[in-house]
């Protein structure tokens, strides 16, 4: 290994993103070409905003990663509040839940990662299932208004567990590799950063491989796709898309083995394992909207959607990667 | 360019990203071609309303837009220099005397002469932004308008009236809260309308107000599951008499 680092960043993190630039790069050219070719059609506009989008998040994502965990912490934290706001700008509350959102917006999320950001494991991967569990149904109870509160407590307490929770297993995989080295004690309360380039490139590896599963999903299902899995659910969704994007990214990642701690085979699996949770948490949110009778969460990322649309798949696959790495690694 | 108009955009941009506001018309446009000079009348559900389409407006419009606001929430302290330094907001007495803060009151009483005031910024060439519910409601029903955004009209035949409509804002900050909670707000510029020569009273306000209730329907998020709230929204509760002056 050379010695270049830059925050989280090293020389095989670099190459990483460098691979993802060239893909971009690509794509740039490809749209232009079909731009040319084709004109301004709007799957064309589509497409270009969409790959302009992605040119936005890798910078940032590099960005944060070399500014450090603390950065990277507060950018998840942001995600976490952006998603929240789109989810439960869907969600059938009334005015009796105010105060209930008020602690489920303001104060739940910065506490949780403020215990993600200590590596507090035992108090991070708690904190939102029992306490604020807990505590949400009794806050709202005390509001007063009964009609409808299963229904409404069980809305909030799903958008915290996927927007706040679930979402957080992404940046808390930055604290991995000190249980991986030293034991799952010493990790407990180790300082922010300690995970070193070893914890940004487990973030990549993620990243790279649930988003370019969506994305060769994307392309396999437009390609090939005829049988829809779930057709009341989402006709996008093809048994040629899953399969083909899944096996593809599944080929992804076990050629990334490199970056990793991961032998090849172990690096396919895990790759596997991600792909298919991003898969469902597609589905899971595909359903959701269906039911709201919408297309997007929002239209915050041009092309894409909002902040949700983007990080359905994250938010299934981050909590099983960083379980599955911390039972067989640590 | 001075620091005030700096100042006032920076406000308009912070406004409307805390609020999720996205901006469109009746038609799904995201950029609404709106008129030099309206008389701007929306749904009235939160403190956040006139903020949000002050800051959804263009610079260039919003500079001579002067939001109506009630004095005895916007009339002293803090408050009153927003009112007046950066919203250029023109206050009005809902209560008839300026020393009561009746904040919690549900009738939007005001006493005669408020409407020539508001008759007056339109003569001097600006826009308003009117609430005819003179109170704010729960967000899902729309109250009975009162009669001022008619006298104004009739006042000012020539300047379009534009119905204004505001989605998600009640969610934000509803009534009687006092931190606002961030969701995703839409405000939609519908069609302008014009009083026509012969028209009645009630007939125009009941024409203005469906406007904004079938927007409002196609636009709204979802329906709380709360009957109590379904309840209350066939019979709102209206206690003290109002004059139609607002």
């Amino acid at each position: 290994m050379s010695g270049w680092e830059l925050g989280l960043l090293d020389s095989s993190s670099l190459k990483l993103l460098g691979g993802v630039v060239l893909v971009l790069v690509l794509a740039t050219a490809i749209a232009r070409l079909l731009g040319r070719r084709l004109g301004a059609t709007s799957t064309v506009t589509n497409l270009k905003q969409r790959i302009n989008a992605w040119w936005l998040m890798v910078a940032l994502l590099g960005a944060v990663l070399a500014a450090g965990e603390t950065v990277t912490i507060v950018l998840f934290l942001l995600l976490s509040l952006l998603a929240l706001r789109e989810f439960i700008t869907i969600s059938p509350t009334g005015r009796g839940d105010h105060k209930a959102l008020v602690w489920l917006v303001f104060i739940i999320p910065a506490v949780h990662y403020w215990f993600v950001w200590e590596h507090w494991y035992g108090m991070f991967s708690v904190f939102i299932p029992v306490y604020a569990f807990l505590f949400l149904p009794a806050r709202n109870a005390l509001a007063g208004q009964t009609a409808g509160f299963l229904q409404r407590t069980a809305t909030i307490q799903w958008a915290l567990m996927v927007c706040v929770y679930a979402l957080s297993h992404a940046p808390a995989l930055l604290q991995l590799p000190i249980a991986m080295e030293l034991g799952r004690d010493a990790a407990e309360g180790s300082a922010p950063g300690a995970g070193g380039a070893t914890g940004a490139q487990l973030l990549l590896f993620l990243l790279i491989v649930v988003q370019g599963s969506d994305v060769l999903q994307y392309v396999w299902g437009k390609t090939l796709g005829k049988h829809p899995i779930a057709p009341s659910v989402s006709p996008n969704k093809t048994w040629e898309g899953f399969i083909g994007g899944v096996l593809s990214a599944t080929a992804l990642g076990a050629a990334l083995w490199w970056v990793t701690p991961f032998t090849p085979f172990m690096a396919a699996l895990l790759a596997f394992i991600s792909c298919v949770m991003g898969f469902a948490g597609g589905l899971v949110m595909s359903a959701i909207k269906r039911d709201r009778g919408i297309k997007d969460f929002g239209s915050l990322i041009p092309g894409h959607g909002g902040i949700m649309d983007r990080l359905d798949s994250l938010c299934f696959a981050a909590p099983v990667f960083f379980h599955t790495v911390r039972f067989f690694y640590t | 360019m001075n620091v005030s108009s700096v100042l006032r955009r920076g406000l308009a941009t912070l406004i409307s990203a805390f609020a999720g506001a996205r901006v469109a018309t009746a038609a799904g446009d995201s950029e609404p071609e709106l008129p030099e000079q309206a008389i701007y009348y929306a749904n009235h559900s939160s403190h956040l309303d006139f903020l949000t389409i002050w800051a959804a407006l263009p610079g260039e419009l919003r500079r001579r837009t002067r939001p109506v606001a009630a004095k005895d929430y916007w009339g002293s302290g803090v408050r009153r220099v927003f009112a007046d330094q950066i919203f250029n907001a023109y206050l009005v007495d809902r209560h008839g005397s300026s020393g009561t803060r009746q904040r919690t009151s549900d009738s939007g009483v005001s006493p005669k002469g408020q409407v020539e005031g508001m008759a007056e910024v339109l003569t001097a060439g600006d826009s308003l932004i009117i609430f005819p519910e003179g109170t704010r409601g729960d967000g899902e029903t729309i109250a009975r308008f009162h009669g001022g955004l008619y006298k104004l009209a009739q006042l000012h035949p020539e300047v379009p009236v534009v119905p204004v409509t505001l989605a998600n804002l009640g969610r934000i900050l509803p009534k009687g809260e006092v931190i606002p909670v961030p969701h995703l707000s839409t405000v939609i510029f519908c069609e302008p309308l014009y009083l026509a020569p012969d028209e009645e009273r009630q007939a125009f306000l009941a024409r203005a107000r469906q406007v904004l209730v079938d927007c409002l329907a196609e636009h709204q998020g979802p329906q709380p599951t709360d009957a109590s709230e379904a309840d209350e929204r066939v019979s709102p509760p209206r206690s003290q008499a109002r004059q139609d002056d607002l």
